[in-house]
């Protein structure tokens, strides 16, 4: 942990101005994760910017039908929120199959985003790590990588994006609102979140200063036939092996249309465009699951510890999928998968 | 009806219970000081080589640091490892802190840095700079293999394997059934709640009071006493409330030393705590590699028992444990032949983990029975019968009690087992396969010297003391039951007070033989004070008793009476007052029978039934259902001790399927040292456990017939799980945990 000045932000454009002055500024919402990463010295930033107060807490009616979910709505608001519950169930079920009923108390929406890798290399400062430390290595690439990722690595990192609830939202084509020194814009999420390639030391396309103001989910009809499925080392409370959130619309036995983002597999949530395209005017078949689930891994590449992660992101694609259009998603409470 | 203050063997709640849920209780990193400072550690970068430089000037610089302790600065301590041997170490060379600047293991403290305020110290520890010189290390133990020994010293109170009976190669060779495999438990840490701490202050006069977090106050005491030259009046320890320590807690650990050694330095009281991911940088329950063969005939029964182990130890102390001689202890076989030797690499010394040695070699050969009971074509159960060990075969002694086959019996009747299919993979639940699996458990009855005082005032109070320390196993309420009932006191008249180094003596906590020493010792001292009081009784004036002996009388209620005639009596204050004497008072030891231990061993029994559903596609495997029947002797309170095997079911879960301390063998460092990413059970992962204690009458060990519930609840459950995991999917996992990508694979 280093020394620290704290500003109570009271607007948004205070906690911009305050943000963008300092380059080793951060903002701080519910902390869960950033504490944690102070007290490892694995960040140490010179100025917390407290943006709770901000008026960023509501979840509201977005112009065109969707909904806009402010930053700092929590995780466990976000889930219970009747009308995402009754519209999204997706990604009220992704994010209750995250962390703890504490945790998500106070994970905020924003924070949830750019929560970091729990790459073990990278919350220990006394390896090398090039996402922690530019240029000094990627010991998990030799090393332990049972949770790394599959998809979309690079030989600088191989680290995953921890997140569930960004997968369900990477699913749902959410788009991220920010506020910045240069004014609003608007990311839609698959453009959020990056791959490593040679700059593994930056997560997102968010620039410094600025500000997650809101997630806007735009208007679909995902609401029945959809599922979240988290494969994991325990029954609860452990980040994701491979998670995989699909949303279907279907007509009758056959998919109209189809959305499918991985978790635990990559630096981003996973999608695969040309694999959701063959599930499209398809019967919901197991066999045609099972080409899709070969056709997303199939630049897959796995490392000593986490091979196994390729077979098994491929039977939970399948599975996935048979819940989905099955109407029978999987419930975060009994442990049973259906 | 039961007799008033017949507490023993009945279910009560924990004395402790309500200190411990309104904070009352305070644990080491708690207590507080006017001039308490505060000292974080710096832990070393690399797992082999020396510091060739180690810059503190920018960590002295923020105003407020006290001192960096490093090993350019140490105070002088004692010169013989002797000095740092604790009362549980394993041969060799004690781990000294910042002793000089090599580097001996991954994590090792380098440095104490010493504050005003706990984030100061913290920022502070964050700005020492060190430069090191890398050795090469070696910490894997398949590498180190070929160089693995027999400890040419044995650690004071673990069994060596005993000789080879028989011709156990022979005997193999010609068996018609045989079993063959390498068995694997990864490594675990501890894992306690509660972070080791120990908060030093530094009293006017100079002496210590120091709040350790550790299973064992006076250990500490003689520790720290040796290692700074200091008397043992200097130096008081204690350690009241423990937030679990599963082992971890027995040896004094380097915050111990490096709190004591910053307060002397400072002349003042200083405060060290471990962080999570610190409790990663010392002992753990060791890899171990275990090689087991079974040769039977075709009715299951063994002809051939080989059993061998290669464990890691440090470089400087030869750790060990009990690992294979529980296999021969359990199963009858005329050719015998056990095998236990240490390999070296670059980690802290292992130290005891909750059933040290049985839990790994138990597992490993409950595993091996199951293939020997697929192989044969014998159920499970029936397989341990017509192998059960009558005698304790290899020291040539008869068993105290031994209540395993009613453990079977019992255990199967509620489990349902005969409903088995035993045929692999032929039970089913919706899309998940079921399978049926069993294991035996055992853990010795171990008893240790221990003192305890029992000091009764005119008021009708008592006091109960000694040095041992409660876990978390229930040592308050037990203590206080066996003193309620011994003296015929309601339990609210009864306080006890232990974990304080001043107090009668006491080992640590360990073992599971705190119930049945400290138990003892409390009966014996409160049976030394009934013998007084009834004297005092009698020699009243016109004393009821007078003509009574001590065994015509009952003590109840605070009252002395004839058993004939209860209405007859002495109330206990007024034979003290006839006497003149404000208290009576009397230490008494407790000790393990010679006559015994010469002819009789000891050990407690389990059957683990388990019941686990299991997606195979996917991986995922779940506990629904355990049945675990103990014969552990008299059982004490059922309440507290159902909660010892719950929590040792838990642990057995956990070894089963998740915990695995993941080592980088590059970096020569633990990985996964937090809670995040070391995995023990969640609620989710625990369903039914159902324990029952099978009756057994004891009557060698002790007079209360206690064995102790600590460790058996563990033993047996990683291998009941890894047999129904077997049953569901014909898939036999050699290598616990059983994780996802081993049931794909
Ligand atoms: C033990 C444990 C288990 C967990 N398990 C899971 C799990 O299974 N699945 C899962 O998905 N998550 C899990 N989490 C992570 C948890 O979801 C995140 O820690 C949480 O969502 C982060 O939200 P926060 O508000 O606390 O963020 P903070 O810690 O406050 O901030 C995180 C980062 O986001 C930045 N930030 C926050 N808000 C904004 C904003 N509005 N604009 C710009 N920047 C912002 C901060 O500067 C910081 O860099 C777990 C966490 C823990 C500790
Ligand atoms: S995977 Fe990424 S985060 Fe992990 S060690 Fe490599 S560079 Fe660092």
């Amino acid at each position: 942990m280093n020394r620290f000045s704290y500003l109570r932000a009271t607007s948004i454009d205070e906690a911009v101005r305050a943000a963008a002055a300092d380059p080793t500024s951060r903002f701080i919402a519910g902390g869960t994760n950033l504490i944690d990463l102070m007290k490892y010295n694995v960040e140490r930033p010179e100025r917390l910017i407290d943006i709770t107060r901000l008026p960023l807490n509501r979840i509201e009616e977005a112009d065109g039908g969707g909904l806009r979910i402010g930053a700092l709505v929590t995780n466990d608001e976000a889930a219970s929120d009747p009308r995402i519950r009754d519209r999204y169930p997706l990604l009220s079920s992704a994010i209750l199959a995250g962390a703890s009923p504490q945790l998500r108390n106070s994970a905020t929406t924003g924070g949830n985003l750019l929560q970091r890798t729990r790459c073990y290399y990278f919350y220990d400062p006394g390896t090398p790590c090039n996402k922690r430390e530019p240029g000094t290595g990627c010991p998990a690439a030799f090393g332990r990588n049972r949770i790394h990722a599959i998809l979309g690595t690079s030989e600088h990192c191989i680290a995953t994006h921890p997140s569930d609830m960004a997968v369900a939202l990477a699913a749902l084509e959410a788009v991220v609102h920010v506020a910045g020194p240069d004014g609003e814009r608007a990311i839609p999420l698959s453009d959020f979140h990056r791959l490593p390639g040679d700059h593994p030391e930056i997560d997102t396309t968010l620039r410094h200063g600025e500000i997650i103001t809101a997630v806007e989910l735009p208007p679909t009809d995902y609401g029945r036939h959809y599922t979240y499925l988290k494969l994991r080392d325990r029954l609860s409370y452990a980040f994701a092996l491979v998670s995989v959130a699909v949303a279907l619309q279907m007509d009758g036995d056959t998919i109209a249309d189809a959305r499918l983002a991985l978790g635990g597999v990559a630096h981003k949530p996973w999608r695969d465009p040309e694999g959701e395209a063959m599930l499209r005017g398809q019967p919901a078949a197991e066999d045609r699951f099972a080409a899709v689930a070969s056709h997303i891994l199939k630049d897959a590449k796995g490392y000593e510890d986490n091979a196994f992660k390729i077979d098994l992101a491929k039977r939970a694609i399948i599975r996935a999928l048979s819940q989905a259009a099955a109407g029978t998603p999987q419930s975060q409470t009994d442990k049973r998968i259906q | 009806m039961q007799p008033a203050n017949a507490y023993i063997g009945t279910p009560q709640n924990r004395v402790d219970g309500r200190a411990k849920v309104t904070g009352e209780a305070k644990y080491a990193a708690e207590f507080d000081a006017p001039d308490l400072a505060y000292g974080i550690v710096v832990s070393s970068a690399i797992a082999k080589g020396r510091i060739k430089s180690i810059d503190t000037s920018a960590a002295l610089a923020v105003p407020g640091v006290l001192q960096v302790f490093t090993h350019e600065n140490r105070s002088r301590t004692a010169w013989f490892d002797r000095n740092f041997r604790d009362e549980t170490a394993p041969p060799g060379s004690p781990f000294r802190p910042l002793y000089d600047e090599g580097i001996v293991y991954g994590g090792q403290p380098v440095a104490l840095v010493v504050a005003e305020e706990f984030e100061l110290a913290a920022h502070a520890a964050s700005l020492v700079r060190i430069e090191y010189e890398t050795d090469a290390h070696m910490t894997d133990l398949d590498l180190r293999r070929s160089e693995a020994y027999v400890p040419p010293k044995k650690r004071s109170n673990v069994k060596p394997p005993p000789s080879p009976r028989g011709d156990a190669e022979g005997a193999l060779a010609q068996a018609p059934v045989k079993v063959h495999a390498e068995y694997r438990v990864a490594i675990e840490h501890h894992n306690p709640m509660e972070t080791h701490a120990s908060t030093v202050i530094y009293e006017q006069d100079g002496t210590l009071t120091i709040h350790d977090k550790t299973q064992g106050a006076q250990n500490s005491q003689s520790y720290v006493s040796s290692v700074f030259g200091l008397s043992s009046s200097q130096v008081r320890v204690a350690s009241p409330y423990i937030g679990g320590a599963f082992g971890s807690g027995p040896r004094p650990q380097y915050q111990l030393f490096l709190a004591v050694m910053a307060a002397l330095e400072l002349k003042r009281s200083v405060r060290v705590v471990l962080t999570r991911d610190q409790m990663f940088t010392f002992g753990y329950r060791p890899l171990t590699i275990q090689t087991i063969s079974l040769g039977a005939n075709p009715d299951g029964k063994l002809v051939s028992l080989m059993h061998d182990a290669i464990q890691t130890t440090s470089t400087f102390e030869d750790y060990q444990e009990v690992v294979v001689n529980w296999s021969n202890l359990l199963y009858h076989c005329d050719n015998v032949k056990l095998t236990y030797q240490l390999a070296q690499v670059d980690t802290y010394t292992p130290i005891d983990m909750r059933a040290p040695g049985a839990a790994l070699g138990v597992t490993a050969i409950e595993t091996a029975m199951d293939e020997l009971a697929y192989a044969a074509g014998i159920d499970p159960v029936e397989l341990r019968l017509r192998n059960y060990a009558e005698t304790d075969e290899a020291d040539k002694k008869t068993f105290t009690s031994k209540e395993l086959r009613a453990c079977y019996q019992l255990g199967a009747e509620r489990f349902g087992w005969a409903k088995r299919n035993p045929e692999p993979r032929s039970m089913r639940d919706g899309r998940e396969l079921v399978g049926w699996g069993m294991a035996t458990g055992v853990w010795e009855a171990i008893m240790q010297k221990t003192a305890a005082r029992a000091v009764l005032t005119r008021d009708g109070n008592l006091e109960i003391t000694s040095a041992t320390t409660d876990i978390g196993t229930g040592t308050y309420t037990i203590l206080t039951q066996i003193a309620a009932e011994t003296l015929g006191l309601p339990m609210e008249a009864v306080t006890t007070k232990i974990g304080d180094s001043s107090l009668p003596k006491s080992p640590v906590q360990g073992g599971s033989w705190t119930a049945a020493s400290a138990g003892s010792a409390v009966q014996n001292a409160c049976l030394s004070v009934r013998e007084q009081l009834f004297k005092y009784a009698r020699q009243m004036e016109e004393s009821p008793l007078a003509n009574a002996s001590i065994e015509q009388v009952m003590f109840v209620d605070g009252r002395i009476c004839l058993m004939n005639e209860p209405n007859v009596g002495v109330i206990f204050a007024e034979a003290m007052q006839a006497a003149g004497v404000e208290r009576v008072e009397a230490e008494e030891k407790a000790s393990p029978g010679m006559l015994t231990s010469m002819r009789h061993s000891g050990y407690s029994h389990s059957a683990v039934f388990v019941d686990v559903k299991v997606d195979e596609e996917l991986g995922r495997v779940r506990v629904t259902r355990v049945v675990n029947a103990v014969a552990a002797g008299t059982i004490l309170n059922p309440k507290t001790a159902r909660s010892q095997i719950l929590g040792g079911v838990v642990f057995g879960i956990g070894m089963a399927l998740e915990e695995e301390s993941m080592l980088d063998h590059n970096l020569g460092r633990f990985m996964n040292h937090n809670l995040a990413e070391y995995h023990v059970p969640v609620n989710a992962d625990v369903y039914d456990i159902d324990v029952i204690f099978v009756s057994e009458h004891e009557q060698l060990l002790n007079p209360l017939g206690i064995k102790g519930l600590g460790e058996i609840g563990v033993v047996g459950t990683a291998a009941a799980i890894g047999n129904a995991v077997f049953h569901a999917t014909g898939k036999r996992v050699r290598e616990y945990p059983i994780t996802v990508d081993k049931l794909l694979g």
